[in-house]
Order: structure tokens, then C-alpha cells, then sequence
């Protein structure tokens, strides 16, 4: 059986980890179609041209460490094992989805495999996941938590008072700024002074790095690095990756904002193509394999979007359980 | 059975959970050292650094680690040395903590305590003398006590620590200093969502929290007109409804003390209920007593003024009980 954390052990080899991202792909260009079937309500944040990233984090981690995510966190839930099923039916609202359908596209969640409900206020994820470190240093386990957030929340008062905490704490945190130079329509520049967020460490004493966000090895080395640090008991790191996402901020925004020619740029370092690349030039793997993958994939999507839309939404019975500890 | 101040029933709550529960750390500002008000004095020495944990003035950060030190199974007991301060992280508590265990299905749960030094009467001026308890009803999640004496400060505290959710302390300030006799232990703990009847009565219901119960008491005490249930509600969220509606059915009067504005005061949802529940047998409309729509004034004679005296409750529930009708508040016409 398929459990998110027999899907979290297919990331161990580079073929496990390039089929991942295109799943993640996949999954997030399944989603139009949903919405415009009827089947998606509110707002969805896409993070595809990201994957590198999500996947990279994944790998290195160990399931019984905890993650915190934005709402843009479809492809950290996929990445960490979540399901297609899982995710896809959170964001149809079904009772299937990871989180049963009651969080939706901003709120996925699964603990077998360490990630707290995705936090949809910016910042917000920060000082969650400094008290998850905390909470490892005090019980003296080797876990470690990280928190993945976007450009805009380097600006939010809860990183700054986040960071500066945890380093004195020498917090056992992993900071990762997915850098993908707009916070929601606005591009970095107009927002933020500097163009090396990772800089920011400076100010907090933390250690601090940047990292091609486009390539899966180097995020992994990256985030191997942070890791090991900390759970070395020596305390937290800064890590930015430089990274950009193909859509909007979220569904409703045709990203009209965008530098003439930037967006065809990036896709000249697509994650999935890169990582495709390498493998194919290792000569393990080939062009052929690859199509076979796509298509593999292509069926698993539809088949989860059928397995969804077969799924009911949760019952009214849900809307009062988990109040709280006294409720139903 | 000890006879204490209230800061020492904080202290002596917080030291037998610390002692009892591993899993019990506190964090906050100037907690090392006692604080302002003296209500963690000495637990550092008794517990260690690891265990009572000094943090920097970012409350935004060591809120939200409570709240993510809780999801992973530990009691974290936040301090947050004014109410007022919770303002600068209430994301943190409100959105956050108070709806994890909803958005994860129970898989997270958050025992955070949050306790906070609130309310006016010591000249704390209008950012340091609020109670601000509006901020945290009609938020699904949490739960919200306030403590009127050194009993009722040990009891709640400590089942604020064993609640599996998030609980907010209203610990006020005026208190801090008064005496009383506390059972500690077991005995001593006060179940979360519990009225306390203070005095049974036959003419009104007066339903009161924090100091306003003290206040209740010597409006009770300084005549001989009248006799009343006094009811410290001791838990706000969720309150005890059957207390007060059995004691108000009884009575037929209900008359609400609350040191905050008119306007959104917790009072209105008493009343309300009241109004609801036993609509036909009431001897005269529901009254609130309640602070003017104002910040709190520093000045001694104007913040006296602010709160509701013992004084003015006597003469609001003579007025209601004579006429049946409610008394206008004393600035009505002045603004």
C-alpha cells in the first residue's frame, strides 16, 4: 500500500527524485482544469518552476522532522510524501484530502510525514517552527525543524524576531527562503533593499547561504549542510534559494507584472529539465525513460483527479469535531 | 490550607505543574527575575534555566515557539508581562495556535498557556491597564479564565497547564498583592468553564470577574436592602451558562459588572442569554454595569472614576430594584 511515507522513501534515489517533480508538475497543471470544472473554491498558489527546492528539502530530511510551509505548498506536501489523491482532494475539498477537507489549498497537512498544517498568514510558519526546535532541544532529540517561506516574509516582523531568537537559543531550525523575487504582484526591488536576502542572516550572528534553487543537487548539499549543523547542536541557518515561479501569486493573477523576457529565461533552467539532463547524461537513464515517466505520471494524475471526484466531501458531523479537546 | 497573595499563588501553581509535569517549561520576558509583579520569583533557581526560559522582547516569536513547542508534545506556559502585548503576536494565538488542532484534524494539539498581567487601578496608564478579554471571544479554539482571588489564581492556573488546548490567564494586576487562603494540591484545582456561587441571595443575580467580584461583594456587604447571588464566573470561555441561568431564573435579576467599555463588553452575551432563556419571568430588564466607551485615564481621581466603585454598583442596583427599569450610567449626557 501507498502511504506518504513509502512515497517520502522513493526520494533516496535521483530517478525517485526527478519523478517526484514532475509529478508535483503535473499535479499543479491539473488544477485549472479542476477550477474551471466547478470542482476548486477560494484561491490556489502554484508553485511550479519551485519543485527543485520542495524536492531537495525532502531528501535530506528524516520523517519525525517537523516542517512548517506557506500556503504556496502544494509541492512541499507532494514533495514530503503527501499523495496526489491527498493533496489534490484537499484542494477539491473531498473528504479524502490530507487534511480532510476542511483546510483546502492553504491549509495540507500530514504528521506521518512531519508537516504542520501549511500556514496561510506570511510569516506566521516562523516562529511555529522556532518552537518545534525549541521544543527538540529541550526533550535533547536530534530532530530538527524547517521553515520554508517566500521573499516577502524576509519583511514580516515575525523573521526578524524569529531569527534573532533562534540564534541566541541556537535553535535547531532551518530557515528557507524560497527567493522567487515577488511577493505576491510586487517584485522584490519595490519591496526590499537589498537583492541577497540571505544577507539578512548577517544582522542575527546566523550562518548563511545561497543556493541555485533551479538545481535539485545543489539545494540538496545546501540544505545537507544546514541540517547537519544543526543537529549538531550548533544552532540555525539561513539558507536563500534563488528560485521563480512560472504562475501568478495565486489563481486570479495573470502576473502581467512580469520583465519582458523573464519568464522565458527561467524556463531556460527549468528544475525538472536539469535534473532530467544530468540523469539522461549519467547514461543510466534515457530520453525514452523519461517519456515512459511523464506518462506514467500523466495516468497516476488522472487517475487520483478520478479517485477524487468519486470521494464525498467531509460530513457535517466535521465542521464541529476538533474545537477542541472537549468537543466531539 | 496557606494562607498567600495571589502572585504567590501563581508562583506556587507554576512550581507544583513544573514539578509534577517534565513536559511544563516557562518562557517570556524578565521571568528570570520575577517581573514586574513578582509572580515567578525564585523558579529559576528551583528549576533551572532550561525550564524557565527569559526571551527577548520579540513576543510575536516566543508566542508562536510556544505554540510550535506544544504542537511536539511539550506545556509551555508563555507569559506575556501586560495583556496589552499580546496585541503585537495575537496571529500567533488567535489564527494559529487556537485552530491548529482543527486544521490538523486532532493530529497537532496546542496545551499553551498564555498568562497575562491585565487590568486598571494601579495607574499602569491606558496601554498597561486593559482587559482586553474582547480580543479572544467568539475565537473559536482557546479558552480564557480570570482569577479573582489567590484560590481561584492557583486552581485555574493549573488546569490552565493541563488543558490540551490554548488557555488565556487574565491575571489582574490589582490582585497580585491580596491575601488569601489557598488549598493547594489536587483539591485546589479549578475545573476550566466552572462558575463559583460566592454568595446565595434571593433579590439579584450579580455576575462578576477578577476584581469586579470584590467589587460585588462590597457593593453586597454595604446595605441592607438587598441580598444576591454573586457569581464570579472564573471562566469566560466558555462560561457557565447553567450557573447563571439557574441562579437568575431564581432571583429574577441579573445585574453584570465588567471593568471594560460599554460597547462589546462580555456582559452583553450574559445578558443576552438571560434575556433568551427566561424571557417572561424576569422581575427587570438585565443590567450591565460597566466602564464608560474610553481609554483608561492615568490620573488617580479619573481611573477610580473609570471603574466601576462599590459605590456606584450600590446605587445602579438599588435604582434597578426600586424602579425596575435600568438606571442610566453615570455619563450618560456628558459626551
Amino acid at each position: 500500500m501507498i502511504t506518504s511515507l513509502s512515497r517520502r522513501q522513493q526520494l533516496s534515489t535521483e530517478v525517485g527524485r526527478l519523478e517526484r517533480m514532475l509529478e508535483i508538475r503535473a499535479v499543479e497543471e491539473s488544477i485549472q482544469n479542476l477550477y474551471n470544472d466547478g470542482h476548486v473554491r477560494g484561491s490556489t498558489h502554484l508553485a511550479n518552476g519551485q519543485e527543485a527546492v520542495s524536492v531537495g528539502i525532502a531528501t535530506v530530511l528524516r520523517p519525525s522532522d517537523v516542517v512548517t510551509c506557506t500556503y504556496r505548498g502544494h509541492a512541499a506536501a507532494l514533495a514530503l510524501g503527501v499523495t496526489p489523491e491527498g493533496v489534490l482532494g484537499e484542494i477539491c475539498g473531498r473528504v479524502i484530502g490530507c487534511s480532510g477537507g476542511i483546510g483546502g489549498s492553504m491549509h495540507l497537512m500530514d504528521a506521518s510525514v512531519g508537516l504542520m498544517p501549511t500556514f496561510a498568514i506570511v510569516g506566521a510558519g516562523l516562529p511555529v517552527a522556532a518552537g518545534v526546535a525549541l521544543a527538540a532541544k529541550l526533550k535533547k532529540n536530534d530532530s530538527v525543524a524547517l521553515t520554508i517561506f517566500g521573499d516577502g516574509s524576509t519583511n514580516i516582523g515575525a523573521f526578524h524576531e524569529t531569527l534573532n531568537m533562534a540564534s541566541i537559543f541556537k535553535l535547531p531550525v532551518i530557515f528557507v527562503i524560497e527567493n522567487n523575487l515577488y511577493g505576491e504582484y510586487t517584485r522584490i526591488n519595490l519591496s526590499t533593499p537589498i537583492s541577497d536576502l540571505a544577507d539578512r542572516a548577517d544582522s542575527y550572528a546566523m550562518r548563511k547561504e545561497i543556493v541555485d534553487g533551479q538545481d535539485i543537487d545543489a539545494v540538496i548539499s545546501s540544505i545537507s549542510a544546514a541540517v547537519e549543523f544543526a543537529r549538531a547542536g550548533n544552532g540555525p541557518s539561513l539558507i536563500e534559494a534563488k528560485t521563480y515561479r512560472y504562475s501568478g501569486h495565486s489563481r486570479s493573477d495573470p502576473a502581467t507584472y512580469r520583465l519582458p523576457g523573464e519568464l522565458d529565461q527561467w524556463k531556460q533552467r527549468d528544475p525538472l529539465n536539469i535534473a532530467a539532463e544530468r540523469l539522461i547524461s549519467k547514461g543510466a537513464f534515457s530520453g525514452s525513460d523519461l517519456e515512459k515517466m511523464k506518462a506514467e505520471i500523466t495516468l497516476r494524475v488522472s487517475h487520483a483527479i478520478e479517485t477524487v471526484l468519486a470521494s464525498d466531501g467531509p460530513s457535517l458531523d466535521e465542521l464541529l469535531k476538533h474545537v477542541q479537546a472537549g468537543g466531539k | 490550607m496557606t494562607i498567600m497573595r495571589t502572585r504567590q499563588a501563581v508562583i506556587q501553581a507554576l512550581s507544583d505543574e513544573l514539578e509534577s509535569d517534565p513536559t511544563v517549561f516557562l518562557m517570556g520576558e524578565d521571568i528570570g527575575s520575577g517581573g514586574p509583579f513578582k509572580a515567578t520569583e525564585g523558579l529559576i533557581e528551583q528549576f533551572g534555566e532550561s525550564r524557565v526560559i527569559d526571551t527577548p522582547i520579540s513576543e510575536m516569536a516566543f508566542l508562536g515557539a510556544g505554540v510550535g513547542a506544544a504542537a511536539m508534545g511539550m506545556r509551555p506556559v508563555v507569559e506575556m508581562m501586560f495583556v496589552e502585548f499580546i496585541g503585537v503576536a495575537l496571529d500567533q494565538l488567535t489564527t494559529q495556535g487556537a485552530f491548529f488542532r482543527y486544521l490538523s484534524r486532532g493530529a497537532y494539539q496546542v496545551p499553551l498557556t498564555i498568562r497575562a498581567a491585565a487590568g486598571a487601578g494601579l495607574g499602569f496608564g491606558c496601554q498597561h491597564s486593559q482587559m482586553l478579554d474582547q480580543w479572544f471571544r467568539g475565537n473559536s479554539g482557546l479558552s480564557l479564565v480570570v482569577p479573582s482571588n489567590p484560590q481561584s489564581m492557583y486552581g485555574l492556573l493549573r488546569s490552565a497547564i493541563r488543558s490540551n488546548d490554548p488557555v488565556v490567564v487574565l491575571e489582574h494586576k490589582a490582585l497580585y498583592g491580596e491575601r488569601g487562603e489557598v488549598i493547594t494540591g489536587e483539591a485546589g484545582i479549578i475545573p476550566i468553564g466552572q462558575a463559583r456561587v460566592v454568595t446565595e441571595g434571593k433579590d439579584v443575580t450579580i455576575v462578576a470577574i477578577g476584581s469586579t467580584v470584590i467589587t460585588a461583594k462590597s457593593a453586597l456587604e454595604s446595605q441592607n436592602e438587598w441580598t444576591a447571588d454573586i457569581i464570579d464566573l472564573q471562566t469566560l470561555i466558555p462560561w457557565d451558562r447553567t450557573t447563571v441561568i439557574n441562579s437568575v431564573a431564581k432571583t429574577g435579576r441579573l445585574v453584570v459588572i465588567e471593568e471594560s467599555s460599554y460597547s462589546g463588553g462580555w456582559g452583553t452575551e450574559i445578558t443576552s442569554e438571560a434575556v433568551s432563556r427566561l424571557w417572561g419571568i424576569l422581575k427587570a430588564p438585565p443590567h450591565r454595569i460597566t466602564s464608560p466607551d474610553a481609554p483608561i485615564p492615568y490620573a488617580q481621581e479619573l481611573e477610580k472614576r473609570y471603574l466601576p466603585s462599590t459605590d456606584y454598583v450600590v446605587s445602579q442596583i438599588n435604582e434597578l430594584i426600586k424602579t425596575g427599569k435600568n438606571p442610566a450610567p453615570w455619563w450618560e449626557g456628558k459626551n
